[in-house]
């Protein structure tokens, strides 16, 4: 058996400016190691001959037509070949600009780089910018080879130069490049052979270069950090197992471990590490995607992530710092709502101030920027309307980067700097400032109390099942209407058909449609009318949002049936199966407390 | 973790994203051992079970053994099994074995366009109840929206510039100029509504991972993969007028990871036996951009 074959392929992206070579680089790579399936440079060759045009090495790795025709490689192509040592995916990630996010996903997926220079030519914008994105991307091996060494005569003075003036570039962006190899990819100078021409060279050949990146490790010493894709429940054949499911990040886990679940702050302990038709697992590490059973069932969401207890914790905040280029053909800007993922967490998030944007080419900040544009590389503060759990940059690279979503495409990559505490979220900001203009009625609330007889009140319904709820919801409306009091009942489908028609993603963004009942229950509540609401799967965070946009009125909260809050006390809490009459009357019972319906009226 | 660890690990992951992220999931099963391989990785995901429907297009002109160890898998596996078929063409006779359209024609007609319309609803479809092994007309015509396909990088030039999550607009069509980036464990999972999504797990794999896993794992793959006795056999499997068994001695799947590992193919494309691929310098790259997979 042959070791190459066995070996796992080490994957390098090729970066660089367009046009300075990069194509060419790989095909003669390619060529001079004999990695070419048989006669293809020939073939390709004679087309050139037929076609008159000069042969570009280039067309070998031209496997679309249309890219043929157009003479650019337009993404992120890899290439499968190997050497005497082992196998190799090369990516060739396209140097034109609008190609951004397609060097972004080749350069992901790489464990090393080479960047290319045209020694004619010299650094250009590309360059600076490749060398950027990548070290932010988290590469850390990168070798530069300066390209087209025949066009300058193979000259030394003109390779230091531009030595001397990338390497203090990237010693600013906090890169050591492994090393700069002077080539013609055109004429195979120090691509497999040692050049004659570059007698003063002393490094590796390109092929040397490439033998020589190692494999990235997976991150099993840092604290354990599970991003939980999804809980299962899969009942064929009798399966009765509740499956924690996901990829782990960083560190290990062992069957019994004590583990916390982020941010709900639930606490449990794995009875059982799942892993289909193989052995049994005792423990498993960064990189595997295996399941776990838990010892005590406790109610945890897809978007969680599970730490392990005795280890450093995440930071679980609404607000954070974050560094981040953006690939969005709309820019990103204030006041819109965007989804933010980070690990298995889908999030909205807002844009809350851009701090300074980065020309990433000349390394200069522009401050006072409003917004985001396309390519700008940013640092700026985000905002969710939940705590999300996640790690700065310092503590680990693989569990503080976030990717940001606008109209469905990836707009946004980037990496959490730093939480950002905050006295005041932006809705308590929003309220806050909604309150002092709040134009009061000329009619006071005592008079209207007096008027109607009793007090307003938003009382809201919440269960796991949107019928149940709503059974109790219009019961009490149907009741507090029999008695004459001003009670209205509103579903949240009517809200979402109506009030919620013009939202961004309808049904999506759960956080808007709960913000509007919200408004909407500020201002029944101060027309003095008992609101009534009904709705389903809420949790912590919903529910203390509809209070704070309600205030200064008050909220009763009533769960109906099984509860799964993590800390969140409802004002009552009734079952499920109870009879709806004695449901109603527990209801009544507390708005007479409440002194919402005064006694001596019934 | 072994290479193949690592590669099982991003499959179910993908496989564990497309579960969470899209509401009509289908996976495509060609009976190959790419697609064999993918209906054992989703077993991995998800601990034993297949939670989404698998389709198979039956272009009528498969090699019968390949039905036939369809049907015996689907209901050892006990998997909710989809057939779909240009019902229409091959009534007409509208097909490349019937002297009528060329290779590359047919293979549109009746994978291509067959799969378009089985998976939209259009067109109607059979579905297996995994008790008794009977086919019965579906009583759904639910629209699949996400489709996991078995395509890998390594096949063929066009399919290096695939994304994990791939759109393809209503017509099926590709944009392959502009795809939308890929980074970190984060994959474009959102689509605007309508859309059509490919998910392809085995994008990281090659041919000889495709064998080392089945020798690990012990895939059951159907034996046209090995040579009988007369020094011939399948490297890829497709309709027996336009696929043709290359020369080998492998009898099992050892004896074809050594064959891989020996070079012997390496100067040779893996699809050289499929015909339609040869009759235009871009063949198969046509075929995908009608949806072929
Ligand atoms: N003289 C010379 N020309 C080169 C060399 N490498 C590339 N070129 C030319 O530079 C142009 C761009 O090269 P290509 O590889 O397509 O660049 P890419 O855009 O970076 O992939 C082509 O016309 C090549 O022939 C070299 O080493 N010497």
């Amino acid at each position: 058996m042959k070791d190459t074959e066995t070996n796992e392929a080490i994957s390098i992206v090729m970066a660089g400016h367009v046009d300075h070579g990069k194509s060419t680089v790989i095909g003669r790579l390619l060529a001079d190691i004999n990695a070419l399936p048989k006669g293809k440079l020939e073939e390709i060759r004679a087309r050139c001959r037929r076609q008159a045009k000069p042969f570009e090495y280039a067309f070998l790795l031209d496997a679309l037509k249309d890219e043929q025709a157009q003479g650019i490689t337009i993404d992120a192509a890899r290439c499968f070949f190997r050497t005497a040592k082992r196998r190799y995916i090369l990516i060739d990630a396209p140097g034109h600009i609008e190609f951004l996010k397609n060097m972004i996903t080749g350069a992901s997926r790489a464990e090393a780089a080479l960047l290319v220079i045209d020694a004619r030519e010299g650094i250009q914008e590309n360059s600076k910018r490749h060398g950027y994105m990548m070290s932010m991307l988290g590469l850390r091996q990168l070798a530069v080879v300066v390209n087209k060494m025949d066009l300058v005569k193979y000259d030394r003075g003109v390779f230091e130069d531009i030595r001397k003036e990338y390497g203090d570039f990237l010693e600013r962006i906090g890169v050591q490049p492994l090393a700069f190899i002077p080539v013609s990819g055109m004429g195979g100078a120090n691509i497999a052979e040692r050049a004659p021409e570059t007698p003063w060279y002393d490094g590796p050949t390109v092929q040397e270069q490439i033998d020589s990146f190692e494999h990235r490790e997976f991150p099993s010493s840092l604290p354990f950090r599970l991003p939980i894709q999804d809980i299962y429940r899969f009942t064929e054949h009798n399966d009765d197992r509740r499956i924690v499911a996901g990829t782990i990040e960083t560190g290990t886990i062992a069957g019994g471990d004590a583990v916390t679940f982020l941010p709900s702050g639930k606490k449990s302990r794995i009875k059982s590490i799942e892993y289909f038709n193989g052995p049994v697992k005792q423990t498993a590490a960064a990189g595997e995607a295996p399941g776990f059973t838990l010892d005590t069932q406790v109610y945890i969401k897809p978007g969680e992530w599970m730490v392990k207890d005795g280890e450093p914790t995440m930071h679980t905040g609404t607000r954070f710092r974050v560094n981040m280029f953006w690939m969005g053909h709309a820019s990103m800007i204030k006041g819109r709502i965007y989804k933010l993922k980070l690990g298995a967490v889908r999030s909205p998030v807002k844009l809350i101030e851009v701090l300074t944007v980065l020309d990433a080419t000349e390394l200069t900040t522009v401050a006072n920027k409003e917004q985001v544009d396309r390519h700008d590389v940013a640092e700026v503060i985000l905002e969710t309307p939940k705590p999300i759990a996640f790690d700065t940059i310092d503590a680990s690279e693989y569990t503080g980067r976030l990717v940001i979503v606008d109209d469905y495409e990836i707009a946004g990559a980037g990496i959490v700097l730093s939480e950002v505490a905050t006295q005041e979220s932006s809705l308590e900001e929003h309220i806050r400032a909604r309150e002092i203009a709040w134009k009061n009625s000329s009619i006071a609330a005592h008079q209207r109390i007096k008027a109607y007889g009793h007090g307003a009140k938003f009382v809201v319904f919440s269960s796991l099942d949107t019928a149940v709820g709503e059974r109790f919801a219009r019961a009490l409306e149907r009741d507090l209407f029999d008695k004459h009091f001003k009670a209205y009942y509103l579903g949240m489908e009517n809200v979402a058909r109506g009030l919620d028609a013009d939202l961004q993603i309808p049904g999506e963004l759960r956080d808007d449609h709960i913000r509007r009942l919200g408004e909407l229950a500020r201002i029944l509540t101060d027309s003095g009318q008992i609101f009534i609401t009904s709705i389903s799967n809420v949790d912590d965070y919903d529910l203390k949002m509809l209070e704070l946009l309600n205030s200064p009125n008050e909220i009763l909260t009533i769960h109906v049936g099984e509860n799964r809050f993590d800390n969140f006390q409802p004002t009552l809490q009734l079952d499920a199966e109870s009879d709806t009459a004695a449901g109603i009357e527990a209801v009544c019972d507390l708005l007479r407390a409440k002194n919402v319906i005064l006694d001596y009226q019934i | 973790m072994t290479h193949l660890d690592k590669l099982e690990a991003t499959s179910v992951h993908i496989f564990r994203e497309a579960y969470r992220d899209f509401k009509s999931l289908v996976m495509l099963w060609s009976i190959g051992k790419d697609s064999t391989v993918l209906l054992w990785l989703a077993r991995k995901a998800f601990f034993g079970h297949v939670p989404f429907p698998l389709m198979h297009i039956d272009t009528s002109y498969k090699i019968p053994a390949m039905i036939e160890f369809r049907d015996r898998l689907a209901r050892e596996l006990g998997l909710d099994l989809i057939v779909g078929q240009n019902r229409e063409a091959l009534a007409a006779k509208r097909t490349f074995p019937d002297g009528v359209l060329p290779r590359v024609a047919c293979c549109q007609a009746l994978k291509s366009e067959a799969l378009r319309h089985t998976l939209s609803g259009e067109w109607p479809r059979l579905r297996m109840d995994p008790a008794s092994g009977q086919y019965a007309a579906d009583k759904s015509s639910e629209k699949f929206t996400g489709v996991i396909v078995g395509a890998r990088a390594d096949e063929e030039g066009s399919r290096s510039k695939e994304r994990y999550f791939s759109a393809r607009d209503q017509q099926s069509e590709w944009d392959v100029g502009d795809q939308p980036p890929e980074l970190w464990k984060q994959y474009k999972t959102d689509f605007a509504p309508g859309t059509h999504v490919r998910i392809h797990p085995l994008l990281d794999w090659t041919e000889l991972n495709i064998w080392e896993y089945i020798e690990r794992e012990s895939i059951p793959v159907i034996s046209l993969y090995f040579n009988q006795g007369e020094g011939k056999r399948y490297r890829s499997l497709g309709c027996h007028p336009c696929t043709s068994p290359i020369d080998s001695d492998a009898r099992n799947v050892s004896e074809v990871i050594d064959e891989l590992r020996s070079g012997k193919f390496s100067d040779i494309a893996e699809r050289s036996g499929r015909e339609q691929d040869k009759e235009d310098s871009g063949g198969l790259e046509t075929l995908r951009r009608g949806g072929y997979m």
